[in-house]
């Protein structure tokens, strides 16, 4: 039998929203993933921590606060300085059409704002994981 | 309410209909086999007198003005002043949402309702390595007593009425607001607004939490003690059930869990030797709208009659102030679609009258573009104007309480009512709100309710239009607000020259008699104000009671 997709769901940044985070890890869950989510107020560094201890194939991060620009971006690039490149990072919260070419371009692969169906993203990491 | 004998007779006049429609299922069925609200409450085919046999009209529902006040706070409601029309908003600097408040004012709003951003909340100021990326972000982002006379700046202080969302630094951002006044020439006495200082929701729902438990309702009781005296016609607390449903709870549950919330506060200001008449009539409650209209309005009447019965049985409050329960509505951020977001104009509406008619004190209209970003000014207008058609034009404002008596409304209100409180016996015999957040039990309840909203979504069970029926392909790009980025970097030197022009070490000189007293039992608030009148930053405030009190430890649970 394969080994269960292990799946980090974080917040990043000072957002308290996390319905949409406590959602999707539940929905991950239900869909047979291992989740872990790391709760409230997680700087990126943190984040990154949490994934290379926890050896996932997924961080999945919620914000609704606008600071996706800033901290999405800059979790890659410490994934990548500890020299994780087959982590599939994926983003959601209220983040307006504009700024997703941007965030793909750093290495955010999926972006999902709000309406998604959970199911899209189950399908979303089953396609796209990496290890 | 009905003779037994008119009943008698309902009662088997309505076994004859039934029986009838009955029959006429197999050829004309209904489109489901169960009905329900929104909150997924079960809802019967017809309501008729049988629902509310046991109402009794004098006891249960009274005169608007009058216990249980089921009805209304006031006698004359609308017909005497509409709600405040209040629009939450702040972003950027200071100078930015001075000129969106005076924007707003000129438009017709007739109250201020600062956001702050998420660094504010939290009690850092902009230079902090956390804030990084969320200065200006949510909100307005104040640093020290000098980005509050920017804010208010031109703003009469003693003309507007202010509402300040503001939680675990709230006692922070008062002491900034009465030193403004005091420049201005306006003493605290005539101050006029609120703070939310609800720590118990932000471990709930909204996370901007900083101190534990025992050391935030201290803070909180300080600021009842201190207002009762010093700034009588302030609400010091909004008691608030909005994030704990956009969290994802039902109505009910939202009853409930706000006034365990409720319970809680005035069970910690007797504790700490106040009189319960002395402060209850400056509590004030903050409630969500959603769409489904009937539900809410009931929503609002059980939530007053239960506080009510609440503060006279429990608490024995004896003013009527005190058993009054006055709340402030905003429309449910949640139900706003990305999707053909326009159509959110229509759902504002629908939740404007809900609101309306469920008799609120004041009102926040969401904008059509908030699933998106912070609304445009154009958008803010269209949702101010909402309150404004429904007021002076949709007829709802002529009589009060114009639903009661409705079978459907005064079942549903019995009903939201038995249901919270259960749900408060269950959280009593948990040892009270903060007890139940500290074991997830009140968290948990909510993320099951929001997990099944979901899957119900996702089946269909639930339509939301344009989101999982009713789509269309969309490519008009759409018009969105967005925050200067250069806000951080602004706010950073605002700091760096604050602190070369201020007296550090009156400052200093402030902050540590602060930090001495709250090792203390004295009440801070004195203290706090003198801190902030020397320009001590928000972050220096938190930081020496973040070094007394220590910070709270979230406790995750899925």
């Amino acid at each position: 039998m394969d080994k269960p997709i292990r799946v980090l769901v974080a917040k990043p940044g000072l957002d308290g929203h996390d319905r949409g985070a406590k959602v999707i890890a539940r929905a991950l869950r239900d869909a047979g993933m291992e989740v872990i989510y790391t709760g409230l107020r997680q700087t990126p560094e943190q984040i990154v921590a949490a994934a290379v201890q926890e050896d996932v194939d997924v961080v999945a991060m919620s914000i609704l606060s606008g600071a996706h620009n800033h901290l999405f971006p800059k979790v890659v690039r410490l994934l990548k300085e500890e020299g994780i490149e087959d982590v599939l990072v994926l983003g959601g919260g209220v983040i307006p059409e504009d700024d997703i070419p941007g965030l793909k371009e750093a290495g955010v692969e999926g972006i999902f704002t709000p309406g998604t169906p959970t199911k899209e993203v189950i399908e979303f990491i089953k396609g796209n994981v990496k290890k | 309410m009905y003779e037994e004998k008119k009943l008698e007779q309902i009662k088997s006049s309505f076994k004859d209909w039934d029986e009838e429609v009955g029959k006429q299922l197999g050829k004309r069925p209904e489109m489901k086999e169960i009905f329900a609200t929104g909150s997924d409450k079960t809802v019967e085919r017809l309501y008729t007198p049988l629902d509310i046999s046991e109402l009794d009209y004098e006891k249960d529902l009274g005169y608007p003005g009058e216990y249980p006040y089921t009805r209304g706070v006031q006698p004359t409601m609308y017909r005497g002043r509409f709600w405040t029309m209040r629009q939450y908003a702040g972003f950027a600097s200071a100078e930015e949402s001075n000129n969106r408040y005076k924007y707003l004012l000129e438009q017709g709003q007739t109250g201020l309702s600062v956001a702050f951003d998420l660094p504010t909340q939290i009690g850092y100021d902009s230079d902090h390595a956390l804030s990084e990326g969320e200065v200006g972000k949510v909100g307005v982002a104040i640093d020290s007593l000098r980005d509050m006379e920017i804010l208010f700046d031109g703003i009469p202080l003693d003309k507007v009425s202010t509402s300040m969302t503001i939680n675990a630094p709230a006692s922070v951002l008062l002491a900034m607001y009465i030193a403004v006044a005091e420049k201005q020439g306006v003493t605290p006495g005539q101050l006029r607004g609120t703070i939310q200082n609800d720590i118990l929701k932000e471990y709930i729902a909204r996370g901007t939490y900083i101190f534990p438990v025992e050391e935030s309702m201290r803070l909180i009781t300080n600021i009842f003690e201190y207002c009762s005296k010093e700034v009588p016609q302030w609400n010091t607390i909004s008691i608030s059930g909005y994030h704990i449903r956009e969290a994802g709870s039902t109505a009910a549950q939202e009853v409930a869990f706000t006034l365990a919330d409720g319970i809680a506060y005035v069970d910690a200001a007797i504790k700490a030797g106040l009189d319960v008449d002395d402060f209850a009539p400056r509590l004030s409650f903050f409630f969500n709208a959603h769409n489904d209209l009937l539900e809410e309005v009931s929503k609002y009447r059980a939530a007053r009659r239960l506080w009510a019965r609440i503060m006279k049985e429990r608490f024995g409050a004896k003013k009527e102030k005190s058993l009054q329960l006055k709340f402030h509505t905003q429309t449910a951020g949640s139900t706003l679609t990305a999707q053909q977001s326009d159509n959110n104009i229509v759902r504002v509406a629908i939740q404007t009258l809900a609101a309306v008619l469920g008799g609120t004190q004041s009102l926040h209209t969401n904008s059509r573009d908030e699933a998106l970003a912070l609304p445009t000014e154009d958008s803010v207008r269209i949702a101010l104007r909402t309150q404004q058609i429904v007021a002076h034009e949709s007829g709802v404002i002529e009589t009060v309480d114009p639903l009661a008596g409705s079978y459907y409304i005064e079942s549903l209100t019995n009903d939201i009512e038995k249901e919270a409180m259960d749900y408060i016996e269950k959280i009593d015999n948990l040892g009270g709100a903060p007890k139940a957040i500290e074991k997830g039990f009140i968290q948990k309840e909510i993320q099951n309710s929001a997990y099944k909203y979901q899957m119900q979504v996702e089946s269909l069970e639930k339509i939301v239009v344009g989101v999982n029926k009713f789509r269309i392909e969309e490519t008009e790009k759409k018009e969105l607000l967005k925050v200067d980025p250069h806000v951080e970097l602004m706010q950073k030197k605002k700091i760096e020259r604050l602190k070369s022009i201020r007296d550090n070490d009156k400052v200093q000189n402030t902050l540590d008699v602060l930090k001495a007293k709250a090792e203390t039992e004295e009440n801070l608030m004195p203290f706090i104000i003198d801190a902030v009148k020397e320009y001590a930053t928000l972050g220096e405030v938190c930081g020496v009671l973040r070094e007394v009190f220590g910070e709270y430890e979230q406790s995750v649970i899925l």
